[in-house]
């Protein structure tokens, strides 16, 4: 309610403020058309009487402000024409002065100097100087704000720099600088001072409004960039120390912030280059509240894409050792700012991090610095746990990663994992996350196992259960995110020379084995793949190499193979196991390692035997086990027999009817190899195996679907005939074709011959090989449908 | 009727013109009635000099035992009304007792008179010069006429002109050092100065510099002060802070101001001050006052 009141009475104040001003307005402007010197200057002081209020917040001070403001504009039309007043300029200095209350007085003062230094009647750094004296008397910190800004905009075309009308012999550039630095100093110093009205219940809303007041103070700098003539070396010997004097004197945390931001912004940066030095030593000096880092931070960024700009100024800053200095300066500064939370340095350091890594790209010695910097730092403090102080410190990671795309620079930091370790171990993912999908998204391939070794430090986050974790918090869909992303990561490891590339499995198979359970299904099969596509080059390339310290020999990597995969079996997670058995297997038949294959194999069925007990696993495990086994050609006699018998019996052992049925004819396979060299020695028993399974049919009668059952063993029967199996005849085909057809009419009265489109298909393709002719079509016609 | 109204009325119109009267400045003066009217100039060791005319009215006779004029320098304290302290007289006798007909013009001459004092118009006292013509008469009553005179007197510039140089404060609340650059001042002068503030405890609205002028007249027990401020002039507003030194810039020329005088005639003194007056937020004043010497300068050797 209280508030509410104020701001009320705030606005009555203002209408009456605004009020006071049109009224003498009205006045002065009547005797402006009449001349009348007299009047003129009785009046306008009483209309600027108003801006003595002290009622009003900046905000609707300003507000009255601007309203006198253009009435001083018409006066100084009038002051002008020495024709309308008669009287010379500098009498006219005088005059003004006799005005009873300083601010009046002031702010005439201000509006005749300007003509004066127009008409050029006196050197205009005499009046400058004058002006900015005699606006001592205004202390009051809002009042003596807007007089002074008065003044700096009413001269602000009237310095002596270079190139102005108000250039000359007597008046310098000097003069102009001198001038806005000292109206600068006196309009921070009232700035400050604001704070210090009022009682300490209000401090909050004086904040505010001096925030709002900002911009007056700022001016200044802004005019100082935009005098024309300060070059480099007067900014480094008079603007920027006087500038900085007052800021780090001032001792208030608003305005150190906020000058220091100005400079940074106004100056141009080859100018902040050149005074790295003394802008550093400030920075290290302001008070422990301002927020530094955000200080620090802006001038790396502008200096960054200055450097950026243009290849040419590079060796400025190699002239200035710019990365020496700031990395001085952001030592200093975390070290004397005792308060200053680690996100802080953090954010500094990452910072700097940016600026090395755009202005020397070439000095990897630099980001190593900052990174030890960044854990000196960490080491410091107790365990990191800000979140946002964490965000910082993956940016920090990541930002050589952007900037080198090849993964490989940063795996030769020596700090890199160090910082890593400071992370939590969620961050820590995160960021082995970010690693891995530079690498991707890089395409660069890591080619030696020291880097891998060194990689994989970095994301071991992702490779084993840290210290502490709580594995019941994962979110499982992450984990698996996270652990499909090594497996692709695996992918990019790779190197021609297949001696490295052992080392290089050695190495990830070191670190996987790690894992535990949960993330070796993940991680062993690209290994497996990984190893199994070295036994292929090597083979390629015709077989063993043999190396100085690790031979790789096609045996030692099987060997490897085979206890990693056992690993996995005992996770366990037999069904990988048993497919990576079988592709091994695959492998090391094509080496013509039959002993090999075979004990892969025998792998295969143990595990099938002993860890497989889901029907539906067994039913695809043989499929898989049929399928292998009926490429593998290495196998002996004996070998073969073993194998194929035994899938065979597996099969024959299925849980449910259809299952055995499908297995048992797929085994038929296993007796029949479509080569011409190949084992043609279980013809006969191909077909004793399809009229098992044409047995196992019936017993599955009454259930549902035997028809289905009965077709696809058709299509067997026709894959055999068409292959010139002399135990199948045209007759047996015909049979089993009338017995679907019987089946079929029995099964159920509602289904047609048609609505089995699987048959039917089977049907027509029977018919088109016998119309087409030929050697095929000869032997179809044997078969009558 | 005409005679009738003839009988009171003055039998003559006297007039009084100097023989300078042309070219002799002119300055303004308050006469007791309130109004302004313009009033010759004149100087201590000036010649002063003219004529009377006396004119009878037509066909008028005037008869007189004597004309004569008198140089007048008085001091009337308002206190004691209707006293006047002559402290210069002179006469010079025009015309032996006889009749008048017809206009007639005598010259006079004071040459290089003595005008020690300044004309002065004060709250309790005034100080002034007049030009008497007396056409003596018997019972009828003497015919009287004055001319008022101004006299100003040039001081010449001061040998020693000292600034005024203080430190001032209250113990642990406020301590200011102020300097005027000079103790003694001509009327057009400007008062350059600063003030510096050493410790500031207290907070104030503004600070202003005044002009005081004290009126002693009388002696002894029956002295009156009489104290005007003359001029109220902001030199600072809102609070400083420690250190800050404010600017003095005061121009005299717009404020009715006259020399300092010191016992005149053991009559009066007029005597300015600057009084620096701080004024806090509670509206407490806080001054120190400091006497100037004014005085008049030579107008062309100010310049």
């Amino acid at each position: 309610m209280r508030t509410l009141a104020g701001v009320e009475d705030e606005e009555k104040w203002l209408a009456e403020g605004i009020a006071g001003i049109q009224h003498n307005a009205f006045f002065m402007h009547r005797a402006l058309d009449a001349n009348n010197l007299r009047e003129v200057l009785k009046y306008s002081a009483l209309m600027l009487s108003e801006l003595r209020t002290s009622k009003l917040s900046p905000q609707k001070y300003y507000d009255l402000y601007m309203r006198a403001f253009d009435q001083l504009r018409q006066l100084e039309i009038f002051f002008k024409d020495e024709s309308r007043h008669g009287l010379p300029v500098v009498d006219l200095y005088e005059l003004v002065q006799h005005a009873g209350n300083i601010l009046p007085r002031m702010y005439l003062l201000c509006t005749v100097g300007s003509v004066y230094i127009k008409s050029k009647q006196a050197p205009s750094k005499d009046v400058l100087k004058d002006l900015v004296e005699m606006c001592r008397g205004v202390q009051h910190p809002i009042r003596g704000l807007f007089l002074r800004s008065y003044l700096a905009q009413v001269s602000r075309d009237k310095l002596p720099e270079i190139g102005s009308d108000y250039e000359g012999d007597a008046n310098t550039v000097i003069d102009a600088v001198e001038f806005v630095l000292q109206n600068f100093t006196e309009m921070n110093k009232l700035w400050v001072r604001i704070q210090h009205q009022g009682p300490g219940t209000v401090r909050e809303k004086q904040e505010k409004e001096r925030n709002e007041l900002r911009d007056l103070v700022g001016k200044n700098l802004h005019v100082l960039g935009q005098i024309e003539g300060v070059d480099l070396e007067m900014y480094k010997e008079t603007v920027l120390p006087r500038v900085l004097e007052q800021v780090v004197n001032c001792k208030d945390k608003l305005a150190q912030y906020y000058l220091m931001e100005c400079i940074i912004q106004v100056f141009p940066d080859e100018y902040h280059l050149q005074t790295l030095e003394a802008l550093l030593a400030a920075c290290t000096q302001l008070m422990p509240t301002v927020d530094t880092k955000i200080v620090l931070t802006q001038l790396m960024d502008r200096l960054s894409n200055y450097a950026a700009s243009s290849p040419d100024v590079l060796h400025e800053f190699l002239q200035v050792e710019a990365f020496a200095k700031l990395s001085n300066a952001i030592g200093k500064v975390i070290d004397t700012q005792l308060e200053m939370p680690i996100v802080g340095a953090m954010t500094l350091f990452v910072s700097l991090l940016t600026f090395t890594l755009r202005v020397h790209p070439d000095r990897l010695d630099y980001v190593d610095q900052v990174l030890g910097a960044c854990v000196v730092k960490l080491s410091s403090v107790p365990k990191l746990e800000d979140a946002r102080a964490m965000k910082q410190v993956v940016a920090l990671l990541s930002a050589p990663l952007e900037k080198y795309s090849d993964i490989v620079t940063a795996l030769t930091l020596s700090n890199y994992p160090r910082v890593m370790d400071h992370l939590d171990d969620g961050t820590n993912k995160v960021m082995a996350m970010l690693i891995i999908q530079s690498i991707m998204k890089n395409d660069s391939c890591i080619s030696t196992a020291d880097k891998v070794e060194v990689l994989f430090e970095l994301i071991k986050g992702l490779i084993k259960d840290l210290d502490g974790t709580n594995v019941e918090e994962l979110d499982e869909e992450d984990f698996q995110e996270e652990q499909n992303s090594v497996a692709r990561l695996i992918h990019m490891l790779d190197n021609e020379e297949p001696e490295e590339m052992l080392k290089i499995i050695y190495v990830v198979r070191k670190h996987l084995m790690t894992g535990g359970p949960q993330r070796l299904p993940f991680t062993v099969p690209p290994l497996v793949f990984s190893a199994v596509r070295l036994v292929r080059q090597l083979e390629a390339q015709g077989g063993d190499i043999a190396g100085e310290d690790v031979p790789a020999t096609l045996r030692k990597i099987f060997q490897i193979l085979n206890q990693t995969i056992e690993a996995l079996s005992s996770v366990p997670c037999p069904e990988l196991a048993l497919r990576l058995y079988l592709q091994c297997a695959e492998a090391a038949s094509d080496c013509d390692l039959e002993p090999v294959a075979y004990e892969f194999f025998t792998q295969a069925f143990i595990l099938y035997e002993e860890e497989i007990a889901d029907s539906k696993a067994q039913v695809t495990a043989i499929h898989l086990i049929v399928g292998t086994l009926q490429r593998i050609n290495v196998f002996g006699v004996e070998n073969r027999d073993t194998l194929t018998h035994k899938a065979t019996g597996y099969s024959a052992r299925l849980l449910k009817k259809p299952d055995q049925c499908r297995a048992v004819y797929a085994c038929s396979h296993l007796f029949w190899v479509d080569d011409p060299e190949g084992i043609k020695d279980g013809e006969r028993r191909a077909l004793r195996i399809a009229n098992a399974a044409q047995q196992m049919v019936n017993a599955t009668r009454g259930s549902s679907g035997p028809v289905t059952l009965f077709v696809e063993i058709l299509n067997k029967y026709l894959y055999f005939f068409e292959k010139g199996n002399p135990h199948i005849t045209p007759s047996d085909i015909q049979s089993l074709i009338e017995l679907i057809n019987t089946e079929m009419l029995s099964d159920n009265g509602n289904t047609t011959i048609h609505s089995d489109p699987f048959f039917s298909s089977t049907l027509r393709y029977i018919r088109f090989q016998k119309q087409k002719g030929g050697l095929m079509g000869e032997k179809y016609d044997l078969i009558k449908l | 009727m005409n005679y009738l109204l003839g009988a009171f009325k003055p039998a003559c119109n006297v007039s009084i013109t100097f023989s300078d009267g042309k070219n002799r400045k002119q300055v303004p003066m308050k006469k007791e009635n309130g109004q302004t009217a313009l009033v010759p100039l004149f100087h201590s060791q000036d010649t002063i000099s003219g004529k009377v005319c006396i004119d009878p009215y037509q066909g008028k006779k005037v008869e007189h035992n004597g004309v004569k004029v008198e140089l007048l320098g008085q001091i009337e304290m308002y206190f004691d009304r209707g006293n006047f302290y002559d402290f210069t007289s002179l006469v010079r006798e025009l015309d032996v007792p006889g009749e008048i007909y017809e206009r007639k013009t005598y010259p006079f001459e004071f040459p290089t008179v003595e005008m020690p004092y300044e004309t002065y118009n004060g709250v309790n006292v005034r100080l002034r010069y007049a030009l008497k013509v007396t056409v003596t008469r018997g019972y009828s009553g003497s015919i009287l006429e004055y001319q008022e005179l101004v006299v100003r007197n040039y001081a010449p510039l001061p040998d020693i002109n000292s600034s005024i140089k203080l430190e001032v404060g209250i113990e642990g609340c406020l301590h200011i050092e102020f300097e005027y650059n000079k103790s003694k001042y001509h009327l057009k002068d400007v008062i350059l100065g600063k003030i510096y503030f050493l410790l500031v405890r207290i907070k104030m609205k503004n600070m202003d510099l005044e002009i005081r002028r004290r009126e002693s007249t009388g002696a002894g027990a029956n002295t009156h002060v009489e104290t005007e401020t003359l001029a109220k002039f902001e030199l600072m507003d809102g609070t400083p802070v420690r250190g800050e030194s404010i600017p003095v810039r005061l121009f005299l020329a717009p404020y009715d101001l006259t020399p300092t005088h010191r016992n005149i005639n053991n009559k009066y003194s007029v005597k300015y001050f600057l009084n620096l007056v701080l004024v806090d937020e509670e509206d407490r004043r806080y001054f120190k006052q400091q006497e100037i010497t004014l005085y008049r300068l030579k107008e062309d050797a100010s310049a």
